[in-house]
């Protein structure tokens, strides 16, 4: 069954992009991340223009987020302090994104920088994350004692002034690095069409070293905030949100997200970030692959203005 | 039969324009003059129906070739060559092509290099390659920017020639559809249909028809633009139901 897309103005299959929503859903409720680093792609690589995927993005990312916010939440599991400190600054560099996207649009660089960024980006975060958990599961196999965690030894941006108190990550911090990163993962969330959380997440583990039960819940919090900016911002600023294309998204993944939930549950923390890192690792690699092999098609077109 | 009429007058006028030594005249009618694109649109055919009056006096030859060409709505396109920088392809090299139509159609009843010389072609602007302008300013790599412009639209169904897309129902009276694909942009679509025998133009006729969205899918890409934030607000709150709704569901199981 195809339906028109009012905003990408082209058909599409319905059932494909239930089911692609429902694949990226699981993945989403799995690591608690948005799980817009691949949706984006995919629907880029099925034909939709790229602004559109991008803008789409959002709201769908708003109704998994808010899925599994719900359930972290019954949980007692989000620290909602740490989440409105992460939500000025993603809401500040989202603003800003919105507003570098539609520029890089206009000048024709958007694919470029997609493309750059994403490989950029992923790679370099996948890479990380797929480096520790081979650590630490290398050292829980050998049985030896994983570095605990002190209490007064402090790194440098911690010790930055505004300090706060937030008694549920179990931190006592400068609010300046918070700030800062949610400021360029709000940046990345607007530009890229990602929610940010596969960053998010391991930032808050490894640099702020959040206690890691409040993490995936935290992380989802502050996504669906941002993301409730991001889908307002695009509306109003690009007219790039696709209503339908959303609510496809929004259908197949809400359910994905409560399968992947339940499998997340069942593995153990470092398995769980080494097939995290893997899967963003993958997507990079993929990026990588398209960037430096010989296109097949050395050409490509923009219609820069249409008169109606 | 308003329209067919209103189709024959348009016709007349235009064989009538100065400077036409045309001897016959053609009457064309579309099959609507509105594409309507609903929810599930996933492409239409226009059809097109044509008369050729020969002359006051003289007998209707025999030999008649037809080439309808529709064009979409015209707009400036960039096009991009990838090249090398470093390890990475990137867009490079560019060519800006004002004026391409963002869409074509070319219908006849056989080849175009059949119908007339490539003279008679360039003149009277038929196939792909004369309605597709070259960028402003000739470089030796200008023509590469033209013909992959073609063969990309052509990939998406955007451009496309169809030889074998007109049918005589008599020898002076025929019939075609006009592809419109599923992705064609919205506008105004002009078709010209022009009439060929023995590898001259005998005569030519124009209609035109507009791809529009109606009902819901106008009400909403209208919302989208004029109400950006309202709509923006309005389906963050959808996002949040559902996926309230998703937890309620799957929290009973």
């Amino acid at each position: 069954m195809q339906i028109y897309l009012p905003i990408a103005e082209l058909p599409v299959d319905v059932f494909f992009i239930m089911m692609m929503g429902m694949a990226v859903g699981f993945i989403s409720g799995m690591f608690g991340v948005g799980g817009g680093f691949l949706l984006t792609p995919l629907l880029i690589f099925v034909g939709i223009p790229p602004a559109v995927a991008v803008a789409t993005q959002a709201p769908q990312i708003v109704a998994t987020s808010m899925t599994g916010a719900i359930s972290y939440w019954r949980k007692r599991a989000v620290d909602f302090r740490l989440g409105l400190v992460l939500l000025a600054g993603g809401l500040t560099g989202t603003f800003l994104g919105v507003g570098f996207f539609n520029w890089m649009r206009r000048l024709g660089h958007l694919d470029t920088v997609i493309s750059l960024s994403y490989l950029t980006l992923l790679g370099t975060v996948g890479l990380l994350v797929l480096v520790e958990s081979l650590r630490a599961i290398w050292a829980a196999r050998k049985g030896l004692a994983r570095p605990v965690r002190r209490g007064g030894r402090h790194a440098w941006y911690e010790g930055l002034p505004f300090k706060m108190r937030f008694p549920r990550s179990g931190l006592y911090i400068s609010i300046i690095p918070v700030l800062f990163v949610s400021f360029l993962i709000g940046f990345a969330g607007a530009v890229l069409g990602i929610g940010g959380g596969f960053i998010l997440v391991p930032v808050l583990i490894y640099i702020f070293r959040v206690r890691t039960a409040v993490v995936v819940g935290t992380s989802l919090f502050q996504i669906l905030l941002t993301m409730i900016a991001a889908t307002v911002m695009h509306s109003a600023s690009s007219h790039t949100v696709d209503i339908f294309l959303a609510l496809l998204l929004m259908g197949g993944s809400v359910f994905g997200a409560q399968f992947g939930a339940i499998a997340g549950a069942a593995i153990k923390a470092e398995h769980f970030r080494f097939l995290l890192g893997l899967l963003v690792l993958i997507v990079a690699v993929r990026f990588g692959v398209d960037l430096v092999s010989q296109p097949k098609e050395m050409f490509s077109a923009s219609a820069t203005e249409v008169r109606r | 039969m308003r329209r067919l009429l209103g189709a024959a007058l348009l016709a007349i006028c235009a064989g009538l324009r100065p400077g036409g030594a045309q001897a016959e005249k053609l009457i064309i009618s579309l099959s609507s003059d509105v594409v309507e694109i609903r929810s599930n649109f996933t492409g239409a055919q226009v059809a097109l129906f044509g008369s050729i009056v020969p002359e006051e006096g003289r007998a209707a030859r025999a030999n008649y070739d037809i080439v309808a060409t529709t064009r979409g709505p015209r707009g400036v396109v960039t096009v991009f060559e990838k090249q090398k920088f470093g390890p990475f392809w990137l867009n490079g090299e560019r060519r800006t092509l004002d004026d391409v139509p963002s869409f074509i159609a070319i219908v006849s009843n056989r080849a175009l290099d059949a119908i007339a010389p490539p003279e008679a072609r360039r003149a009277e602007q038929v196939g792909l390659e004369s309605l597709v302008a070259g960028p402003a300013g000739s470089d030796k790599d200008a023509p590469l920017f033209r013909t992959a412009l073609i063969r990309l639209r052509g990939d998406h169904q955007l451009f496309q020639e169809n030889p074998a897309g007109v049918r005589f129902l008599s020898p002076t009276l025929f019939q075609t559809g006009i592809p419109v694909a599923g992705t064609a942009p919205l506008g105004r679509y002009d078709v010209d249909v022009k009439v060929f025998a023995d590898g001259a133009l005998v005569a030519r006729g124009d209609a035109s028809f507009r791809v529009e969205k109606v009902g819901a899918e106008q009400w909403l890409s209208q919302t989208a633009l004029t109400y950006g934030l309202g709509y923006g607000v309005a389906l963050s709150l959808v996002a949040l139901f559902v996926g309230w709704l998703a937890s309620l569901v799957f929290r009973r199981e």
